[in-house]
């Protein structure tokens, strides 16, 4: 079942064109991997999706509703949840702080909080700790602890692995697994190897166009597309 | 060195400066009655420097709203209260403790109230157009900054009116040899809860929270599904009651009142706002005192550099901490 629909989706940022036809469907459960050069247009279909830009023309479609222009808050409120690229940690308040505003009712359920403190043990250590002094793989745990202390029905991942040490980033795939077996993920991700041990289905973005839809293990299998459209050596 | 560093910042950091300030302030001075009466005099500055900058603080942190129609409120604020307490001014002479406060207490809410109301309307009206776009923000906020003194010549007129101060806040007290103005110790105790207040409404609420996030990263605020933009209206009638009560407390202070009052504190203000760090309320106190202090100090040391001592002590913070003392964000 498609979880989210995204039909013919263009953004302009004031006189300039960033996504000129972006088509996807994401279907619900597992990871969705968004792939594509520098500068191709995959944090602006993030971004356009989470209503921080406001497409047009075009439409996004959550579980068959139309969420085109609505207010970031309320496409927030619907279960999608963001991780945006400089992870958007806000560094004067404390970890729990943190994690409290993206509580709904500012109660934490001890069952997920458990779960995070599994998946990510720093953030417990650190819970007190101001959140710039953490590390930059710290913040990243953060920021997608934040995504998953409340039941999330879609979350929009955009390049967690970037400038991460090989360690953390491997613990990082492990979270993502774990949290897609309840969650939809739509990753947008430039490391390859590790798009590729976590995607189930996928799709290439290249100047502001979606050129290429399928399944990770076709795409893994066919070294021409990925030489082509990413660039990579076989 | 390092040592050193450590153990200061463990007993507060800047949050000493202040204390440095006023011991070798005490060196200079060698009288301890003068010292003490400008140490006193100083912090009650201060107090009332702060409630007009802790505002315009906010506004420009949470908002990134640069609002040069902020000393309008001040203004207002002072206008507003002894309008007020020059109505009840047979409340303020009765030998009633109870009566004089009440009457304080009504010039001061009314200060406020309007701050509330009037911070709703420039907000809905000004400032929401604006949003993002500094350049109009500065054109804007300073043509309501001349409609709104214009308005109070035209209310109250262009002559300087006195503010009748209630009877049990009359006087001095007597400290050794030094004499402090009763009202001064009230301001700085009015100002000190409304700092506490702010302080939990900040740091131990949910609003609070929202807010101090809101300082860092907005969008991201969004994101976790808050509505921001009634964050901002919230604020900024915050922000207008405390320039407001400012003002009613400074009206009180100086008994003496212009339609200029409004326009000579703003350069102060912004001062303030900009050695304590944008968007802190420890930052916008911290320097507030300083400001308060190092006038007085100066003024008393040598009279001739008062003028220049502010000036001269932003650039000597800038130039260490170019953020400012205490700064939101790190």
């Amino acid at each position: 079942m498609t979880l989210l629909k995204i039909d013919r989706m263009q953004t302009s940022i004031g006189q300039y064109k960033v996504l000129h036809d972006v088509s996807l469907d994401v279907p619900e459960g597992g990871v969705f991997v968004l792939l594509g050069r520098n500068g191709a247009g995959k944090t602006s279909t993030l971004r356009s999706i989470m209503g921080l830009w406001q497409p047009s023309p075009g439409s996004v479609m959550f579980r068959g509703q139309d969420i085109t222009g609505m207010h970031t808050s309320d496409i927030a409120r619907l279960g999608i949840a963001f991780v945006p690229e400089n992870m958007g940690v806000f560094g004067g308040l404390t970890v729990a702080e943190n994690m409290v505003l993206a509580t709904a009712k500012g109660k934490f359920n001890t069952e997920r909080l458990r779960r995070i403190y599994e998946l990510f043990p720093a953030l417990e250590r650190f819970w007190n700790k101001q959140a710039w002094s953490l590390s930059g793989g710290q913040k990243q745990m953060l920021s997608v602890a934040r995504a998953i202390i409340e039941p999330r029905e879609l979350i929009l991942i955009d390049e967690p692995t970037k400038g991460l040490a090989p360690a953390i980033v491997d613990a990082m795939a492990d979270a993502f697994r774990d949290i897609a077996q309840h969650t939809t993920i739509l990753l947008v991700e430039q490391n390859f190897e590790f798009a590729k041990s976590l995607g189930r289905d996928m799709a290439v973005i290249e100047d502001g166009r979606v050129v290429h839809h399928g399944t990770m293990s076709g795409f893994a299998a066919d070294t021409d597309l990925q030489s082509r459209l990413l660039g990579l050596s076989a | 060195m390092e040592n050193l560093t450590k153990i200061t910042e463990k007993l507060g950091g800047v949050m000493l400066l202040p204390l440095a300030l006023a011991a070798v302030a005490f060196l200079l001075i060698g009288a301890p009655s003068s010292w003490l009466t400008l140490t006193v005099a100083g912090l009650s500055m201060g107090m009332m420097i702060f409630l007009m900058a802790s505002g315009l603080s906010l506004v420009f942190g949470l908002m990134d709203v640069l609002n040069f129609g902020h000393s309008a409120f001040v203004s207002f604020g002072a206008f507003v209260a002894a309008s007020v307490l020059a109505a009840l001014s047979g409340w303020l002479g009765a030998p009633s403790i109870l009566l004089n406060a009440a009457a304080l207490a009504l010039a001061i809410m009314a200060a406020i109230g309007f701050g509330l109301f009037a911070g709703y309307f420039f907000e809905r009206v000004i400032i929401k157009p604006v949003y993002k776009d500094h350049l109009r923000q500065i054109l804007i906020t300073m043509g309501a900054l001349i409609v709104a003194e214009q308005m109070i010549l035209a209310i109250w007129g262009g002559a300087p009116i006195t503010v009748p101060r209630p009877a049990f806040l009359e006087g001095t007290l007597l400290v050794g040899d030094a004499s402090i103005d009763i009202y001064r110790v009230f301001a700085f105790f009015v100002g000190a809860v409304t700092y506490g207040l702010l302080y939990l409404l900040l740091n131990r609420s949910r609003i609070g929270l929202l807010i101090r996030a809101g300082v860092e990263n907005r969008e991201m605020v969004e994101a976790l599904g808050f509505r921001i933009d009634r964050l901002f209206i919230g604020v900024f009638m915050l922000g207008s009651a405390l320039a407001a009560m400012g003002g009613a407390m400074w009206a009180g202070y100086e008994t003496l009142i212009s339609p200029a009052l409004g326009g000579e504190m703003m350069i102060i203000v912004f001062i303030v706002v900009i050695i304590g760090g944008l968007g802190s309320i420890r930052g916008t106190l911290l320097g507030a005192i300083m400001v308060g202090l190092v006038g007085n100090y100066v003024g008393f040391l040598a009279p001739k550099m008062a003028l220049a001592s502010n000036m001269i002590l932003m650039m000597a913070i800038l130039m260490w901490r170019p953020s400012g003392l205490a700064p939101a964000v790190k």
